[in-house]
């Protein structure tokens, strides 16, 4: 059994009427990465201010490591480094002022020198005195984190991270945040990028304040139970105008030169596909492998539903 | 709407023209103004607030200032000049005190603003054509304040004792005058305004720059996002609060330095008190008005929702405190109002070390009230802030 970094069970948290994270329930092993998905206004930044002291939850309980998080919010910021999913930091303090001041803040002995070692890691001994808030978007995310794992915390939470950031200083971070895993680390991370939900260790979904699935993403895909073809050929555009329409396909969604065309019954889905098949000679069907986008964005429908 | 029926309609597209445009920012413009309560009230309360000060609270010609007698002699002329002392409006007596020791006291502290002195055997000496003189003694800090009562003491008296005067000593009334009046104008002798205005200057320029650089301290923090970092860090709100402050109270003291030497090397105003005393209560005072504007900034919503408290703030202190008017001319609910201002406490405090040389026992409580103001105001900003973003 694997040690637990975090452990919340029942998490519920309104804003006036709204709803905005409801019954969440999250455990997440001790140096993973554990990936947190879900369009906008999910509840993902909610949830995870609710595990850094930020909000106090409604109902619900759960420990960061080992603390309690109704009652032992301060032990709680000590250890943990939360990353804003706005940059955060002071635009008009130099990169080295602000790493001293997070330093000091968290009573790390000899704030300048740290400053100094975590500037070197950061690749920025150069730009030491350069105004953070002339930084560009990828250099300021990496400037965020070097300041999160500054005071050596045992959790990072870390808020759509790369929102806006090109692929190269994209795939750097994670492996940087995989680098810190391997150190023992727990990093929770909520994205919106398919592809770092598939550099998580495990995943979970939340839409509209429910957490929908959870796993590994092998898992989240299989449970899903989603079939899917891909049609190639021309005029796509109306092909899945029509498709959209036929009983058991569910979602229809155009990837570049192809389109996915899914459905949460495979029989249904089959039969679809052998009759639009039938009708049309033009286009080059295979049997493919439902995506993790896919899956979430069925999800996604699933829960619209729900709450309709 | 496809692609090709957008494009069809933007072919139709004419330019809007000049008054179109103008007038889509105009909507824009008062949609974002009713959304902004602040700036809403502050145009309603503004013109309100300016016209009721100026308009009632203000007077150039304050009348019932306090008074004090010291009367020596208790005969039917003595009261007759009292009595026409106080028919002129201009004097309130407060109370008879029984030695000039006490007088003094209540003048220097500010209590009073006049104190006379009638002399024993006034009446006997008005009599014998002795020709007695009757002390007034007024506090002259402010010499808006005491002008026309001083220029109005003289001529009443005079027929007052005229009126009293009659039958057998009437031929005392054919002399020029059957007394004298000596004056005293204390603190500021020869009435120079500079004298006046230049240590309340102090104040007003303290309260004005300290409240606006605390009072966008949080604010700033909330509105650029680094407040989300600040509160997942291990820092409590009394450690962030102090912390913003204390860089300002030293600023403070430079600005302190530059006035104070100013008023003293340039325009000539005495500093007969203590310094240090003046340097540690005006350091009391920059704390209490940082310790406000702090308060603001954590209600207010953003920084211009605090720029527009201070100023909210900074009004009546300015206007109500004695600095711009005499205190003693406002009415009574202005002077209640003026009362729980720290400006106005500061003013007292800055004139009577500078003008009046008094000490810290003249001014205990002033200096209580102004820590008073900075302890309520702290309490209140630590219970404002919020640890979280709920």
């Amino acid at each position: 059994m694997k040690e637990i970094a975090i452990d919340v069970t029942g998490l519920t948290k309104s804003f006036g009427t709204r709803t905005v994270v409801h019954d969440l329930s999250l455990q997440v092993p001790k140096g993973e990465i554990y990936g947190f998905l879900g369009p906008n206004g999910s509840g993902k930044t909610t949830t995870l201010r609710m595990l850094c002291g930020l909000l106090t939850p409604d109902s619900g309980r759960g420990t960061c490591l080992g603390y309690d998080i109704l009652t032992e919010s301060d032990e709680i910021k000590r250890k943990v480094g939360y990353m804003t999913q706005r940059f955060s930091l002071y635009t008009d303090l130099s990169i080295r002022e602000n790493l001293e001041f997070v330093a000091r803040v968290y009573g790390v002995p000899d704030p300048r020198q740290a400053a100094r070692e975590a500037i070197g890691r950061l690749g920025l001994s150069t730009r030491t005195d350069q105004l953070a808030g002339e930084l560009s978007g990828g250099w300021k995310q990496r400037l965020a984190l070097g300041a999160c794992i500054l005071p050596q915390p045992k959790l990072l939470l870390l808020d759509e991270p790369t929102a806006g950031v090109d692929p190269k200083a994209r795939r750097e971070f994670w492996d940087e945040i995989h680098n810190l895993a391997a150190e023992g680390i727990t990093v929770l991370v909520s994205t919106h990028y398919m592809d770092e939900a598939e550099r998580c260790h495990e995943i979970a979904y939340i839409a509209f304040g429910e957490l929908l699935a959870k796993g590994t993403a092998r898992e989240v895909v299989d449970q899903s139970k989603l079939s899917t073809w891909i049609v190639s050929g021309a005029d796509l555009h109306r092909l899945a105008a029509k498709l959209e329409t036929c009983d058991g396909i569910d979602m229809v969604a155009p990837f570049g030169t192809e389109l996915h065309v899914s459905g949460r019954n495979k029989r249904a889905l089959d039969a679809a596909i052998a009759s639009a098949k039938k009708a049309d000679g033009a286009h080059r069907w295979t049997r493919g492998e439902p995506s993790l986008e896919d899956v979430f964005i069925l999800l996604m429908d699933k829960s619209k539903d729900n709450f309709a | 709407m496809s692609a090709a029926a957008y494009h069809d309609i933007e072919g139709e597209r004419r330019d809007p023209g000049f008054l179109r445009r103008t007038w889509a920012m105009v909507v824009k413009e008062f949609v974002q103004m009713r959304r902004d309560r602040m700036t809403f009230a502050t145009m309603i309360f503004v013109p309100v607030l300016q016209l009721t000060l100026f308009g009632y609270a203000i007077n150039t010609d304050p009348k019932h200032m306090p008074a004090v007698v010291l009367t020596r002699d208790s005969g039917p002329l003595t009261r007759a000049v009292l009595a026409a002392l106080e028919n002129t409006d201009y004097f309130d007596f407060k109370e008879q005190v029984r030695d000039p020791e006490e007088m003094d006291r209540l003048i220097r502290s500010g209590k009073v603003q006049f104190g006379i002195e009638i002399p024993a055997s006034f009446e006997r000496d008005v009599r014998r054509g002795d020709r007695p003189a009757i002390l007034v003694i007024a506090d002259a800090t402010d010499p808006v304040a005491t002008g026309t009562a001083i220029s109005a003491v003289q001529g009443v008296v005079d027929t007052a004792l005229r009126r009293e005067l009659r039958g057998p000593d009437a031929e005392v009334k054919s002399a020029p005058a059957p007394f004298e009046v000596t004056l005293q104008r204390r603190y500021n002798p020869e009435g120079i305004t500079q004298y006046n205005i230049v240590p309340g200057l102090l104040g007003v320029v303290l309260t004005m720059t300290m409240m606006m650089f605390t009072a966008l301290a949080v604010t700033r923090e909330i509105e650029r996002g680094t407040m989300e970092s600040l509160l997942s860090m291990p820092i409590k709100p009394i450690e962030i609060m102090i912390g913003k402050i204390a860089p300002f109270v030293l600023i403070g003291f430079v600005q302190m330095t530059i006035i104070i030497s100013a008023a003293h090397f340039v325009f000539g105003v005495p500093i007969l008190g203590s310094v240090t005393l003046l340097v540690a209560l005006s350091t009391l005072f920059a704390a209490s008005n940082l310790a406000v504007g702090y308060t603001f900034s954590t209600v207010a919503q953003n920084q211009l929702q605090a720029v527009q408290m201070t100023f909210f703030f900074f009004l009546p202190n300015f206007l109500l405190s004695g600095f711009a008017f005499p205190f003693r001319g406002m009415p009574h609910w202005a002077q209640a109002i003026g009362e729980v201002l720290p400006l106005t406490h500061f003013i007292r405090i800055v004139r009577g070390i500078m003008l009046k040389g008094n000490g810290f026992a003249d001014m205990q409580i002033d200096a209580a009230a102004l820590l008073i103001f900075m302890v309520v105001a702290m309490g209140l900003a630590l219970l404002r802030f919020r640890r979280t973003l709920d």
